[in-house]
């Protein structure tokens, strides 16, 4: 293993080496180092062409250069990168992409998670639903997904997803109810689609849905939520009650009265830790260290109640209470960060147009760490949603297209012929077995958002690898387009690597032999 | 007649006579006749093949191909006297349906906005066929040899693919795109077609190898067949499929990534123009010309989803373990009849 590993890293790293000196040598072709001279009536011309031409030693050969290039980089292994400047600014490189790379890794991480979480589940249900109306639905909707331009979409969610919200905040009234209705038939619509079953469950589905999509939009107009969205002790009971219940369903079925329990005991801790952990938050500053802390004591909770209440599978409950004290934690940091909303709103820098279409984070905004964090999230909102978007398309056909295989297996008609139901027959042995290949799929998938994140970062303005590459190939910096392709190869390397690791650790199958 | 084809929905509902029936529909057919009926069957791929074939002539008639005129009085490049007032589209509704001077508006320097779409949907589709054809023929070149080969020459050649697969291709394509971008569409899409090969070449090459150890190629050769026949009289046509699926599909996402080069500025430049061109042109103007926008961006959707669905249905249509299901009312029909004869 070690040795195949090792093979795989050494010839990649080859690949890479003499990826970067062609690129090195076709940008030498392809920039103009001298685009910003071209059009200058300065007297001095000449000597301004001298001092660019020293300045990027383009007098001596490409080649040489681009050695002197790898020197540079190569002293990282000693800890003294020099990845060069970017002439135009005159700064370091290193300074530059110490800021891009966090900034990317925050937005990739969110939209990979989400698109993950979405596009199995969606995925799933519309293969155990095949050819049925839900199903061509969600085909369409994922090809259609497939075919919408980034930059495209991301011109429309500045207008409705952050102007024309932004508006409505500041001037609630609702003009017209027939949207309303629709979008409610239409959720209606799709969950009678997603539950399925006979005519009346459908129709039982359709009108529940329905209504409570109604009432939900109603609240949320009536109340104002929208000018003060808060989730409250209130929202953490019933929510967290609910995500208990859904989470002893998936994992085990209600029947399971014991792992029910469990959960709902973690529903029940979550809301009497609820006002404690505001005093907490009310007179220590908090910062991401503490909440690491934080979330490894639920974890241990959830842990303590799921052995509290074994069971003849102490691990089901085990891993049903964790994933039930993970929404809980999740729930009561939201929280926490949405009572921040009013004071962030009202902030000068804000001025109440609280969801950002550009930049990483607002400039001149001072706030503790729940206010920074905020406002982070409501930057991140609309670049995530369209970087998901094109995600979320392929994890849902690749989930469904496993699934479906996994469940023509005979294996699958075993577990039905031995009289096990149809949560578990899906659950457990369709689902786990669906999602191996997704495994090796994942990484390189966020390779692919990578490169999708070049378009979405330069529209939103967001301060990425992205947009570095791409305000650099505009200026002509060559430097920082190298540090970019270095960096990206590297992890498209890594992540190729996981994919390979990843799938011969999950599966037994796979025998790896150097 | 008619309780024939019952009786035959009848079997189709048994699973033993899943295989009888479609034995009998497919009787004394060639390979290629089944498949082409499987691809006649998939209603997603028909109507897609009619609207982009609809897109195409209205695209390359309108405006003409080259020294060709086109019916459409204006040009691309001509501005005139702004119709309505901002450019606005003139089709109206009031009088039954008239598409006035300009349906798809003006720009604010009054050049006819259908005359430049349209001749944006024609250099895309352009570029489209040509990344296509570009990447069939290095992909199932690479693929061919390195799967028949093996050996360094294979694993030289995946060494090559590996390194275009570890960068994202609109990295890649932005520079190249720097370099012979501008206003020349076919040398963009050249350029394009030689970076977007690599997972046909994987795919051809998985075939390949499997292929190579198949009897027929093995009686070929000793037949006294040379290895370029094999490959290419013996093996290629059962690689068909693969490769045909996969160029498709190829073309969806080579339309996205022109016109994501374009908008990027790397691609197609004024005064050159393609779809990615225009929303680049005109993104700032959507406040106050949304027309001007909507649609460029209207027709790269329909294009790549048109392209996709083509796709699909060939995928369906070449894949051999995809069986015919008939339709949840003709099955309803089919219990029906049961019943009734039960009776």
């Amino acid at each position: 293993m070690t040795r195949f590993i090792l093979r795989r890293l050494l010839s990649t790293a080859l690949v890479l080496l003499v990826v970067t000196f062609v690129l090195y040598m076709l940008l030498n072709v392809a920039l103009d180092f001298f685009w910003d001279l071209r059009s200058s009536t300065s007297p001095n011309i000449a000597a301004l062409y001298e001092s660019r031409r020293r300045l990027l030693d383009l007098d001596t050969p490409a080649i040489v250069r681009y050695f002197k290039w790898l020197a540079g980089v190569g002293g990282c292994v000693v800890g003294q990168c020099d990845f060069g400047i970017a002439w135009k600014s005159g700064q370091e490189v290193t300074s530059q992409l110490q800021g891009a790379i966090a900034n990317t890794v925050k937005l990739i991480t969110a939209s990979t998670l989400v698109a993950i979480v979405l596009g199995i589940a969606v995925g799933m249900v519309s293969a155990i639903r095949q050819y049925s109306g839900f199903d061509y639905f969600i085909t369409f909707v994922s090809f259609l997904l497939y075919s919408l331009p980034v930059f495209w979409v991301a011109v429309l969610l500045k207008q409705y997803g952050a102007i024309d919200i932004n508006n409505f905040i500041n001037d609630p009234t609702v003009t017209s109810w027939v949207p309303i209705i629709i979008v409610c038939l239409a959720m209606g619509l799709f969950w009678m689609g997603a539950l399925g079953g006979g005519g009346k469950r459908r129709l039982i589905t359709f009108v529940a849905a329905s209504v409570i999509t109604f009432a939900t939009i109603y609240y949320i107009l009536a109340s104002g939520w929208m000018q003060q969205p808060s989730i409250g002790i209130i929202g953490v009971i019933v929510i967290g009650a609910g995500a208990a219940v859904v989470m002893t369903f998936l994992s085990t079925g209600l029947k399971n009265k014991r792992v029910l329990y469990a959960t709902l005991t973690m529903a029940v801790i979550g809301a009497l830790l609820y006002m404690p952990l505001q005093y907490l938050f009310y007179y220590q500053d908090m910062s991401w260290l503490w909440m690491l802390g934080l979330l490894i004591v639920t974890v241990l909770v959830a842990i303590g109640v799921g052995f509290a209440f074994r069971g003849p599978d102490p691990w089901d409950t085990v891993r049903t209470t964790f994933f039930t004290g993970l929404i809980i934690a999740v729930l009561i940091f939201a929280d926490r960060v949405l009572q921040g909303w009013t004071e962030y709103s009202e902030d000068p820098a804000i001025n109440n147009r609280p969801i950002a279409t550009i930049g990483a984070s607002a400039p001149n905004i001072d706030g503790d760490f729940w206010i920074t964090n905020l406002d982070t999230f409501t930057h991140l909102l609309l670049p995530s949603i369209a970087l998901i978007l094109i995600s979320f398309a392929s994890y849902t056909r690749y989930t469904r297209g496993s699934m479906l295989e996994v469940m023509g297996q005979d294996y699958i008609r075993t577990a039905r012929a031995k009289g096990l139901n149809e949560r578990t027959v899906v659950m457990r042995h369709a689902l786990r077995n669906a999602l191996l290949p997704l495994a090796s799929i994942i990484p390189v998938d966020i390779i692919t958002m990578i490169g999708g994140a070049v378009i979405t970062e330069t529209i939103f303005g967001w301060n990425g690898m992205g947009k570095l590459f791409i305000d650099s190939m505009r200026q002509s910096e060559l430097d920082p387009i190298m540090a970019y392709i270095l960096i990206t190869g590297l992890l498209a390397i890594i992540a190729n690597l996981v994919a390979d690791f990843l799938y011969a650790v999950l599966d037994p199958r796979i025998r790896v032999n150097a | 007649m008619s309780t024939n084809n019952d009786n035959q929905k009848l079997l189709a509902l048994d699973e033993t006579g899943d295989n009888a029936i479609e034995a009998k529909e497919t009787e004394g057919l060639s390979q290629g006749r089944i498949v082409f009926r499987k691809f006649l069957r998939h209603k997603g791929a028909m109507i897609s093949i009619v609207v982009f074939a609809l897109v195409a002539i209205f695209a390359f008639s309108a405006q003409g191909v080259g020294p060709i005129p086109g019916w459409w009085i204006y040009s691309h490049t001509a501005s005139g006297p702004v119709t309505n007032p901002g450019g606005s589209p003139t089709w109206s509704f009031s009088n039954f349906f008239s598409l006035g001077e300009h349906p798809f508006g003006q720009d604010e320097i009054g050049r006819d906005n259908f005359a430049r779409v349209m001749k944006g949907t024609q250099i895309s589709i352009i570029v489209m066929l040509i990344i296509g054809g570009v990447s069939l023929v290095i992909g199932t070149l690479v693929g061919a040899l390195a799967g028949y080969y093996r050996g360094w020459l294979d694993s030289a050649l995946m060494r090559v693919t590996d390194g275009f697969i570890i960068l994202p291709v609109i990295v890649v394509g932005s520079i190249l795109g720097k370099l012979v971008g501008g206003s020349n569409g076919p040398m963009l899409g050249l350029v394009l077609g030689g970076i977007l090969w690599t997972g046909l070449a994987r795919l051809v090459r998985g075939d390949f190898m499997s292929l190579r150890e198949r009897e027929f190629v093995d009686s070929a050769r000793v037949a006294g067949a040379g290895d370029f026949r094999i490959m290419f009289k013996h093996m290629l046509p059962n690689a068909m499929g693969v490769i045909i699926v996969n160029t498709t599909l190829l073309m969806s996402q080579a339309i996205v990534l022109e016109a994501s080069l374009s908008y990027l500025g790397f691609g197609i430049q004024a005064p050159g123009i393609s779809l990615g061109q225009l929303i680049s042109e005109y993104q700032t103007s959507f406040a106050t010309r949304p027309w001007l926008f909507w649609w460029p961006g209207l027709f790269i959707i329909i294009i790549a989803l048109c392209v996709n669905f083509i796709g699909d249905g060939l995928r369906d249509a070449f894949d051999p373990r995809m069986k015919t299901i008939p339709s949840w009312r003709k099955m309803k029909k089919a219990e029906r009849m049961t019943q009734k004869e039960a009776k």
